[in-house]
C-alpha cells in the first residue's frame, strides 16, 4: 500500500510562487463570493497560463467549482475582476463565455437523455443551411461533425443514438467532446475524469495535450493527485474559500498538495485493518441473467459477513447492470438471490431494503439527490420507517438527533442541516448519500463507486467507515473503476467482462495487472 | 451587510404579487371603507374556505410534480351528487321522490367515496400505464362531467334541505363554520405534510421521483394516495359549494382546477416539484379571493376581473420560474 507520509518541506520551497510568466491567459483577481450561511469565495486569485493545464485542487466545499461557475456566468461574483487576454471582461452567463472563448465540463452531468448524442453536443449551436429564406438544421452535417468529434476523444459511438443509452462515463465523455468543440481558448474541467476509466482517461490526456499545443489553456480540477502531477503545469490550491497559493507542478509531490490542500498531516491513504474472518453467507447470487441480451449472464457470486467484496472491470462490464438488478432496479430474465439461505424475490428497490440491501447508486444527480429537499430529508428519507411514533407520526427530534450524528460522522460541511442538498459541493452531496445508507443500517451495502469526487481526506474517512461496517459484520460489495482502491479496500475482487465473471482474486494477491487481464478476458 | 440588502430585494421580488395585492386591500379599504365590515370578511372567508380546500387538494399533485385538472369537474359532481341526496322531502322537484332523509354525515360519505374512485383511477393511469398527469386528468376531467351529465340528467337542483344549507351559512362566535372546517382541514395536511412518512414521501418523489424509488419509497402507492386524497377534498369541497349556494347544476365547479393552479404557485408551490408548503398556499387563495374581492368593490367590470385574473396566474409562474432561473 502507498505510502503518503508528510515530509518536512521546507516553507521557502513551497512559498516559492510560480514567477517566470510573462503574459497570462486569464487572471482571476480577488474574486468573493457569498451564498446564504457561507462565504464560499473569499478574495481568490488565479492566474493562468496560455498553453498550459493550471490545476486547482482542494477539499470538498473548497469553493473550487464554485470559483469556475463564477469565471462561467453561472453564479455572479460579489466583488473580484477577470481579465482574459489582457483584457478586462464581464461574463453575464454560459452562453457569454463560450462566445469569449470559455467552454466548460461541468461536474455534475447535464445531459438531455432523450436526444441523440450529436444533439447534446451541438444544443444551441447547430450547424445550419439556408433552405430559400430560411435557416434549417443542417443534420447531416451535424451528424459527421458529431462522428469525426467523437472520433477525436475515441468514442466511436453511433451520433445517432440516444444519449440516455450510453454509460455515466460515456455521456462524460460525450460532454468533453462537447467543451472540446468549441474551439475555446480557455477549458474549464471540473472532475471530468471522476467517472472515466482508465482508458478514457488516457484519451482525455491525449485530447488535452493536443490542446495545449494549440495554446488552449486548461483549468483542471480533479481529486486524483497522480493525474494533477502527471498532466499539470502548474497547481493552485484553496482551502475554505481561501486562496493558499499556486505553484509548478514539478515542484510539488503528493504529499505537499495534500499537506497544503488539508492543512493537516495525513499519514496513509487506506485505513489500516486487522483481518477479520468472514462469518456466515449473507447474499448468494446464482446463475443471474439480465433480460437485456447484451447484459450480464449466469453469474454467480457469494457475499459472506464481514468482508468487503471489490467488483472490477472495464466500462461495459455491466457491474453497475448486475448490482442494480439485485437491487430490484433492473430486471432479471433467470437466476435466483438468496439471503441467508432464504430465496428473496425482489421485484423493486424497497424489496430489497426490506431484505436488509442498501445501493448507493453511481449516478448521484440522476438517482442519489433530491435536490430540492434538505440535508435532514436526504439523509433520514430511507429509514423514516425506524422513527415512526403512534404508527403515523414522525419523531422529529430522533430524526434531526440521527440526522446531526451522521453529519458530524463524515464531516458534511454545511451551514446547517435544513440547508438544500444542491447547494452543498458535489463531494459533500456524496456523502449525504452515504449517510443516507448508513442511516439506514443494511446489512449488506453495495457501493458503486463510492468515493467519487471526494477529497483524499474524506475518502479516508469513507474507508474507515467501509471497514467498520465489515467490523460490525456487514457485507460489502464495492464497484470501483480505481484499481488502487478496488486492491487496497478488497479482501476479495470478483471481475467482470462483457457481463460475465472471468475471475477472482484475494486481496493479498491482487496485482493491477492480475485484474487488467480478467478484465479483458472477453472469450 | 452587502448580502443583507441584496436579500432585501430578493424578498420583495419574490413576493411582490403578495405585496402588490395587499396594497390593493389598503387602497380599496381606503376608497370603500365597508370594504372593512364583518360582513365583508366573513363573506371571503367562506369563498376562501371552499377554494383553500381545492387547492389543498391539487397541491400534492403539483408537488410530485403532476396535476389534477379534474377537479373542478370533481368539485360539480360531488355538489350534484349531495344535491340529489338532501333536499327537502315537500320540495316539488325532488330528484328521488321517495328517498328517505339521510344523515348528512352519510351523504358526506358517500360523495367522498365515490369521488375517491376517480382519484384512485387517475393515481392508477398515471403510475401503472405511466400516462402524464395532465393528459391522464384531463381525461378524466371529461369523463366525470360525462358522468354528472348523464346522472343529473342535466337537470339544475335545488329545494335542499336547512340543516345542509345551515353548513354554510351557520356561525359559531360570529364565525362561519366554513372557517372551522378550512381551519381543521389546513391543519390535518400541514400534519400530514410535515409529520408523516407520505409527506416526506411526496416531497422526495417531487424531488426526484427515480431517486425516490431507489431509496425504497413505493412510488406507485404514494400517488396513488395523493391522487385520492385530492379527488376526497375536491369531494368535500363540492358537497359544501352546494351548501353555500343552495343549489347545483352540471355547470358547478367549471375551471376551478385552473384557479387552485394558480393559487398553489403564488403561494410558492412549485411546478417543478418538491416545493409547497400549507401555509404558502392558504397565502395564495388568500391573494386570489381577495384580489376578486377587491375588484368586485371598485365595481370593475367582470370582463375586466378575468383579463387581470389571467394575468395574474401567468405572472405568478414567471415569477416561481424566475426563483429557479435567477442567478444565484
Ligand atoms: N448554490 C449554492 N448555494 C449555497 N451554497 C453553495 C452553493 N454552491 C456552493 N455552495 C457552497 O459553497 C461552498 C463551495 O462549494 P463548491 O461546490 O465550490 O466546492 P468544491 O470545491 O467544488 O468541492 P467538491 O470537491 O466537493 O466539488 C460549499 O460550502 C457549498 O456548500
Ligand atoms: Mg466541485
Amino acid at each position: 500500500m502507498e505510502n503518503l507520509g508528510v515530509h518536512n518541506c521546507t516553507p521557502k520551497f513551497i512559498e516559492r510562487k510560480v514567477t517566470s510568466m510573462s503574459e497570462y491567459m486569464l487572471e482571476m483577481r480577488g474574486i468573493s463570493k457569498s451564498f446564504p450561511g457561507v462565504k464560499a469565495l473569499d478574495d481568490v486569485t488565479i492566474k493562468v497560463r496560455p498553453g498550459t493545464v493550471h490545476a486547482l485542487m482542494g477539499e470538498n466545499g473548497a469553493g473550487k467549482s464554485t470559483l469556475m461557475k463564477c469565471l462561467f456566468g453561472i453564479y455572479k461574483m460579489d466583488a473580484g475582476e477577470v481579465i482574459f487576454q489582457g483584457e478586462k471582461v464581464e461574463i453575464v452567463n454560459a452562453d457569454d463565455a463560450l462566445h469569449k472563448g470559455i467552454a466548460m465540463v461541468h461536474q455534475e452531468l447535464q445531459p438531455i437523455p432523450e436526444r441523440s448524442i450529436a444533439e447534446n453536443i451541438f444544443c444551441g449551436r447547430y450547424p445550419t443551411k439556408s433552405f430559400g429564406p430560411l435557416k434549417v438544421i443542417d443534420h447531416k452535417r451535424m451528424y459527421e461533425e458529431a462522428a469525426s468529434l467523437l472520433k477525436e476523444v475515441r468514442m466511436e459511438y453511433d451520433p445517432k443514438a440516444k444519449l440516455g443509452t450510453l454509460s455515466i462515463s460515456q455521456m462524460q465523455s460525450v460532454e468533453i467532446a462537447k467543451a472540446v468543440s468549441m474551439d475555446a481558448k480557455v477549458v474549464i474541467m471540473d472532475e471530468p475524469t471522476s467517472s472515466l476509466t482508465d482508458n478514457e482517461v488516457e484519451a482525455l490526456f491525449i485530447i488535452i495535450d493536443d490542446l495545449k499545443k494549440k495554446g488552449v489553456s486548461i483549468i483542471y480540477i480533479s481529486h486524483k493527485m497522480d493525474e494533477i502531477l502527471r498532466i499539470s503545469d502548474d497547481v493552485s490550491i484553496m482551502r475554505d474559500g481561501q486562496y493558499v497559493g499556486t505553484w509548478e507542478a514539478k515542484e510539488l509531490t503528493t504529499d505537499m498538495i495534500i499537506a497544503k490542500m488539508v492543512g493537516r498531516e495525513l499519514t496513509n491513504i487506506y485505513p489500516p485493518r486487522d483481518d477479520i474472518e468472514p462469518g456466515e453467507v449473507l447474499l448468494e447470487v446464482k446463475g443471474l441473467t439480465s433480460i437485456l441480451p447484451d447484459s450480464f449472464k449466469d453469474i454467480d457470486l457469494t457475499l459472506r459477513r464481514g468482508e468487503i467484496l471489490g467488483l472490477g472491470g472495464l466500462v461495459g462490464a455491466q457491474r453497475t447492470e448486475l448490482m442494480e438488478a439485485i437491487f430490484g432496479i433492473r430486471h432479471c430474465s433467470k437466476g435466483e438471490i438468496y439471503y441467508k439461505g432464504e430465496k428473496l424475490q425482489i421485484k423493486r428497490p424497497k424489496d430489497a431494503i426490506s431484505h436488509n440491501i442498501g445501493l448507493i447508486t453511481e449516478d448521484r444527480r440522476g438517482t442519489g439527490i433530491f435536490g430540492v429537499l434538505s440535508i435532514a430529508d436526504n439523509v433520514s428519507i430511507s429509514s423514516l420507517d425506524k422513527y415512526v411514533d403512534l404508527g403515523i407520526v414522525l419523531n422529529d427530534k430522533k430524526i434531526e438527533e440521527l440526522v446531526r450524528n451522521n453529519v458530524s460522522k463524515l464531516s458534511i460541511k454545511t451551514p446547517s442541516s435544513k440547508t438544500l442538498i444542491q447547494s452543498l459541493s458535489g463531494g459533500n452531496q456524496q456523502k449525504v448519500i452515504i449517510s443516507r445508507w448508513l442511516a439506514n443500517d443494511p446489512d449488506i451495502l453495495i457501493m458503486d463507486e463510492p468515493t467519487r469526487g471526494i477529497d483524499v481526506g474524506a475518502k479516508y474517512e469513507i474507508y474507515q467507515i467501509m471497514i467498520e461496517l465489515a467490523k460490525q459484520g456487514k457485507a460489502i460489495v464495492m464497484i470501483s473503476s480505481e484499481m488502487a482502491e478496488l486492491i487496497g479496500m478488497s479482501d476479495r475482487i470478483v471481475v467482470m467482462c462483457n457481463g460475465r465473471v472471468t475471475g477472482e482474486v484475494s486481496g493479498e494477491e491482487a496485482t493491477q495487472e492480475k485484474i487488467m487481464q480478467f478484465a479483458t478476458k472477453f472469450n | 451587510m452587502k448580502t443583507k440588502s441584496f436579500n432585501g430585494k430578493a424578498l420583495i421580488t419574490e413576493n411582490i404579487l403578495i405585496i402588490i395585492v395587499l396594497a390593493m386591500v389598503i387602497v380599496v379599504s381606503i376608497l370603500k371603507p365597508n370594504f372593512l365590515t364583518m360582513n365583508n370578511f366573513s363573506n371571503i372567508s367562506v369563498n376562501t374556505a371552499i377554494r383553500f380546500i381545492i387547492a389543498l387538494g391539487i397541491s400534492g399533485c403539483l408537488i410530485t410534480r403532476g396535476n389534477d385538472l379534474s377537479a373542478g369537474r370533481t368539485v360539480g359532481l360531488a355538489g350534484c351528487i349531495a344535491g340529489t341526496l338532501l333536499q327537502k322531502p315537500d320540495y316539488g322537484d325532488r330528484f328521488f321522490p321517495n328517498l328517505p332523509e339521510l344523515p348528512i354525515i352519510l351523504v358526506l360519505l358517500i360523495v367522498i367515496v365515490v369521488c375517491s374512485i376517480f382519484g384512485l383511477i387517475n393515481g392508477c393511469v398515471i403510475s401503472f400505464w405511466q400516462v402524464p398527469p395532465f393528459i391522464a386528468t384531463l381525461g378524466m376531467q371529461t369523463i366525470v362531467y360525462g358522468i354528472c351529465l348523464v346522472y343529473t340528467k342535466s337537470l339544475p337542483l335545488g329545494g335542499y334541505r336547512r340543516d345542509y344549507t345551515a353548513i354554510a351559512s351557520g356561525k359559531f362566535l360570529g364565525i362561519p363554520y366554513l372557517f372551522f372546517i378550512a381551519f381543521f382541514i389546513g391543519l390535518f395536511m400541514w400534519f400530514l405534510y410535515n409529520k408523516t412518512r407520505h409527506g416526506k414521501y411526496m416531497y422526495a418523489i417531487g424531488g426526484n421521483e427515480s431517486a425516490a424509488e431507489v431509496s425504497g419509497i413505493n412510488v406507485a402507492k404514494t400517488k396513488i394516495r395523493i391522487y385520492m386524497l385530492a379527488s376526497s377534498l375536491f369531494a368535500i369541497a363540492g358537497f359544501l359549494l352546494g351548501a353555500k349556494a343552495g343549489g347545483a347544476t352540471t355547470g358547478l365547479g367549471l375551471s376551478y382546477e385552473l384557479e387552485a393552479i394558480a393559487e398553489c404557485t403564488i403561494g410558492g408551490v412549485s411546478t417543478n416539484g418538491g416545493v409547497g408548503k400549507v401555509s404558502g398556499i392558504l397565502i395564495g387563495v388568500l391573494v386570489f379571493e381577495l384580489l376578486k374581492s377587491s375588484m368586485q368593490f371598485l365595481r370593475i367590470d367582470t370582463s375586466w376581473q378575468y383579463i387581470v385574473q389571467g394575468a395574474v396566474i401567468i405572472i405568478a409562474v414567471a415569477l416561481d420560474l424566475r426563483k429557479y432561473l435567477a442567478k444565484k
